[in-house]
């Protein structure tokens, strides 16, 4: 054992299976987040090949034979208004997927820029910060959102404002979540060695810890996703919704304002109903995919 | 299989132990299968110990160590799994037991005290609760007085006082929560306790306290102690037998008198002239190489790519456990019938 | 001669909560002159707790002392700017303790060699940080290959770490600090790890202190050695007297408490048990 300097033996490197291939084990073990994408992803190819297809005329009122059952030329059936129901709910999800985008990145967006201001500044910033959220995630939000949705001229209610009024009270989760992230990473050694690397407070943040805050940011994404597109639904679902589009919620509101259901015009409620379900249940299931991968307290063993 | 353990010269407790050996583990194979391929974590592992001694068991990191400890206790998660072996416990073998039967046994005869067991004590839980809850869940039917009689037995055995038992866990230093992992380890006096790393996030004086501990304790219980670590300062102030691990397999195990004065392995030879000494100041012998990976081990004897005195036998074949005259085990070609 | 790093008096004090008047001092009026050059390997030994950790933070300009001040090349640390700040920050470096965290996870390996190359302008070109990155990648004994462009999780420990210390080789520091660098390494590399820090010391001149409660290795690598206990330096000189014959009550245990691999130097029959209940050790200097 003269060797002194150790020289590395010559090992052959383990064989890495394609990315595809732990791609789809992942997906095995974590079968709700496979699940979800794959629900997703068919309610997204029906809306951009509805979008495609139909005649978007066709979701508003008197365009088409009012009261038809669903047939080969209206699979989906016409309602009392005379819309085609397949139109209006094409159109009502494209309306759906953009209220949800639209609040869901503007929530995480604030959300990022308060978590990290917070985090990184600290002092007086910080306190104000955490207790402004502190103080208004108690709030029911149903309620504010019922008494402003309500407040406002309907006519004036477009997609926009409806995105606006659910993302009011939607950003203190995805603040506090970023914020809490934010500290944590700031403590650990990593931070450390990059300090000593001679990288600057602002590219710490930008480069070191961001990055590894993506699945975090992900998850809030998808969870503030799945709380705008609820809370549309359900505003509309009261009749606050902005009454001429065609939402998911507001045809919902609209069979159940004419008695469909008393009147045997079962297929006008179903069709909104189902589409719902789907967009909810595997907005969760990413959400909690997600979460497992953000969060190692959570993951399984691998 | 007969053992090192007939040589117990170096051992404090060699007059009591008995001739049975109480623990006997024959053939042990875990196999993990993870996304990157097939690891053979523990590779036919065989060895017996006997009441009152104490077995170190050393390796780098992916050795073997811990995985060996826990597939002992039949405690491997997937997607590991036990493939072959069984594990004789003072005349039980564990692995026939029903899993009601084999979670009775984990305190009773088999205590084993997990890496960092001193930080996963409960924060919200007085240190009694907690021991009363482990005597509980093992034991039925012992009344109240028996079972704190009993927990203030463990506290003295350990040299806490026996007001540890109301107090909080962020109460105790670091030495005294390893202590009480120790006495909740002894609750119910078992045959064989394992205790991986239990010293090594320590400072050096509490190290020795816990290690003179678990020797105090040993006297007081008579059962065989597996301590695994990869300190050799630590087994030769304290072990009897010392087991080195490579790659999953157990490549030498020998009294600690031999292990240090003729070890037989390379590799167990480099590892004790790799220590750091009060004589060899300023001398590094490191051992050149790093461990090979679990999925990628090389043909033969998985040592051979470091191993000065490999041969071509070494690169092709696998070498078999040697039982030397004096009861050593190696596995090694280089001590081979007819060499 | 010029002194490298001078610390003057320094005591910090961490202030648990805002009202509560509980104050712990992590280091008390600790003094120490490294020469620039006259480089020299220098043990702080102690337990948790004992402020060494603390000492390697304030050097490291991580946090700011309560009083005294730390002067790098004559200048206070916590004013340092622009070009005189990127000097120290490229000059003081460090190992820490656990080889995983000091990688960030979302990154390759390579991350942590290429930052610095990028910071601290190392390189010329491309070929050159990454001939640089192989030349100090070699010289702790790894093959370039084998690491380069894999993350963290799928390096052993050991291998880690010697990315670590390849790390300080490239940097080629002034003053390194290396933290309990090898506690969490096997015993079988160990030797590895000092080795290349001893031989950074020896062919590139750099001063570096070395933070542990291992004896054994501070014995092994150290010039001299200073024992801290409670923030108070107990006992201090040069590192084969101190070992061989201690002369305070708390050098004496720890000594005395070494695992040597060594069975004709076995722990003393004497007990230490149940050091809770012994009086604390008087932290002034005995009298030789």
């Amino acid at each position: 054992m003269t060797t002194i300097v150790a020289t590395s033996a010559p090992e052959a490197a383990v064989q890495q299976p394609g990315r595809l291939t732990l791609l789809l084990r992942y997906f095995n073990r974590n079968k709700g987040l496979a699940i979800g994408l794959i629900i997703l992803i068919a309610l997204v190819l029906f809306t951009v090949i509805g979008l495609m297809t139909i005649n978007p005329k066709q979701a508003y009122p008197l365009s088409v034979a009012t009261k038809q059952p669903p047939s080969l030329k209206y699979p989906f059936g016409t309602d009392f208004f005379g819309r085609n129901l397949l139109a209006a709910m094409v159109v009502g999800m494209w309306q759906t997927a953009v209220i949800g985008v639209i609040a869901g990145g503007l929530g995480t967006l604030i959300g990022i820029v308060l978590g990290f201001t917070s985090a990184y500044f600290g002092g007086w910033i910080d306190s104000t910060i955490r207790t402004i959220c502190q103080i208004l995630t108690p709030i029911p939000v149903l309620l504010i959102q019922v008494v402003v949705a309500g407040s406002l001229d309907k006519r004036d209610v477009t997609i926009i404002t409806m995105a606006l009024i659910v993302v009011m009270l939607a950003w203190m989760g995805p603040t506090l979540v970023i914020r809490a992230q934010v500290l944590t990473m700031k403590e650990r050694q990593f931070v450390s060695v990059a300090k000593l690397s001679g990288v600057s407070d602002i590219a710490i943040i930008f480069k070191e810890i961001l990055p590894n805050l993506l699945p975090f940011i992900a998850a809030a994404f998808v969870g503030q996703v799945f709380a705008a597109v609820f809370a549309s639904f359900y505003l509309a679902v009261l009749g606050l919704g902005p009454l001429r589009e065609p939402l998911l919620g507001n045809i919902i509101w609209a069979a159940q304002l004419q008695g469909a259901f008393f009147n045997g015009w079962w297929w006008w409620p179903i069709g909104p109903s189902i589409a719902m379900i789907l967009i909810l249940g595997s907005l969760a299931l990413i959400n909690m995919g997600l979460d497992e991968l953000a969060n190692p307290r959570v993951r399984r063993t691998e | 299989m007969n053992l090192a353990s007939t040589d117990t010269a170096s051992g404090r407790n060699a007059g009591r132990a008995t001739a049975e050996p109480v623990l006997s583990v024959n053939d042990l194979v875990v196999t993990y299968y993870t996304d990157l391929g097939r690891a053979r974590a523990l590779d036919k592992v065989s060895f017996t110990l006997k009441a009152g001694t104490k077995m170190g068991m050393v390796g780098e990191s992916g050795s073997g160590k811990s995985t060996l400890a826990l597939a002992m206790m039949r405690m491997i998660k997937p997607p590991g799994r036990i493939e072959g072996g069984n594990v004789w416990v003072g005349g039980t073998d564990l692995q026939a037991l029903s899993e009601e039967d084999m979670r009775k046994a984990r305190l009773s005869k088999i205590a084993y005290i997990p890496q960092g067991a001193m930080n996963s004590l409960n924060p919200v839980m007085r240190v009694g609760a907690q021991m009363v809850d482990a005597i509980k869940s093992h034991l039925r039917g012992e009344s109240a007085s028996a079972i704190n009689d009993r927990c203030v037995w463990a506290l003295k055995s350990v040299d806490l006082d026996p007001s540890v038992f109301h107090m909080y866990p962020h109460e105790l230093s670091g030495g005294m929560k390893q202590r009480v992992c120790i006495a909740i380890g002894i609750l119910l006096r078992p045959e064989v306790i394992i205790a991986d790393e239990p010293t090594s996030a320590l400072d050096v004086v509490t190290q020795r306290q816990v290690m003179e501990t678990i020797d105090k304790v040993q006297d007081e219980i008579n059962s065989a102690v597996i301590l695994i670590g990869h300190d050799m300062g630590l087994m030769a102030q304290t072990m009897d037998h010392v087991a080195v691990m490579y790659a999953g397999r157990l490549v030498e195990l020998a009294t600690v008198r031999e292990m240090f004065t003729s070890p037989k392995h390379p590799y167990s030879q480099a590892l004790i002239s790799s220590l750091p000494t009060l004589d060899n100041k300023g001398q590094f012998k490191g051992i050149p190489g790093l461990a090979p990976s679990l999925l990628r081990l090389p043909t033969g004897c998985a040592f051979h790519p470091r191993c000065p005195l490999a041969s071509d036998r070494s690169r092709t074949e696998k070498p078999k456990v040697n039982v030397l005259p004096g009861g050593q085990l190696v596995a090694c070609h280089l001590y081979d019938q007819g060499n | 001669m010029s002194n490298l790093l001078e610390i003057r008096n320094v005591t910090k004090v961490y202030q648990r909560g805002l009202l509560s008047s509980h104050a712990k001092i992590a280091l008390k009026e600790y003094n120490l002159t490294l020469k620039e050059d006259e480089p020299t390997i220098l043990t702080v030994a102690g337990e948790s707790g004992s402020g060494k950790t603390t000492l390697a933070m304030l050097v490291l300009g991580f946090i700011t002392p309560t009083t005294g001040e730390i002067l790098y090349r004559g200048k206070n640390i916590t004013t340092l700017r622009g070009a005189d700040r990127m000097a120290y920050r490229r000059e003081v470096q460090a190992v820490f303790q656990d080889p995983f965290a000091v990688f960030n996870p979302f990154y390759t390996v390579d991350h942590l060699l290429t930052v610095p190359i990028k910071q601290f302008k190392l390189a010329k070109s491309g070929r050159d940080a990454r001939n640089k990155m192989d030349e100090a990648l070699t010289s702790v004994g790894l093959r370039p290959e084998d690491v380069l462009g894999r993350f963290p999780h799928q390096l052993s420990g050991g291998q880690r770490q010697r990315i670590n210390v390849a790390r300080a080789l490239l940097l080629k520091p002034k003053l390194l600090i290396a933290d309990e660098p090898v506690s969490m390494v096997d015993a079988s590399l160990r030797a590895n790890i000092l080795e290349s820090l001893k031989n950074l010391h020896r062919d590139h001149g750099v001063t570096i202190i070395y933070i542990t409660h291992d004896l054994t290795t501070a014995y092994h690598v150290a010039d001299t050695i200073t024992v801290l206990y409670r923030g108070d330096v107990v006992e201090k000189g040069d590192v084969e007297t101190v070992i061989r014959n201690p002369q305070h009550a708390y050098t004496r245990l720890l000594v005395d408490s070494i695992p040597w691999p060594n069975l004709d130097q076995k722990w003393g029959q004497h007990s230490i048990r149940s050091k809770e209940s012994q009086a604390e050790f008087h932290t002034e200097a005995p009298t030789p």
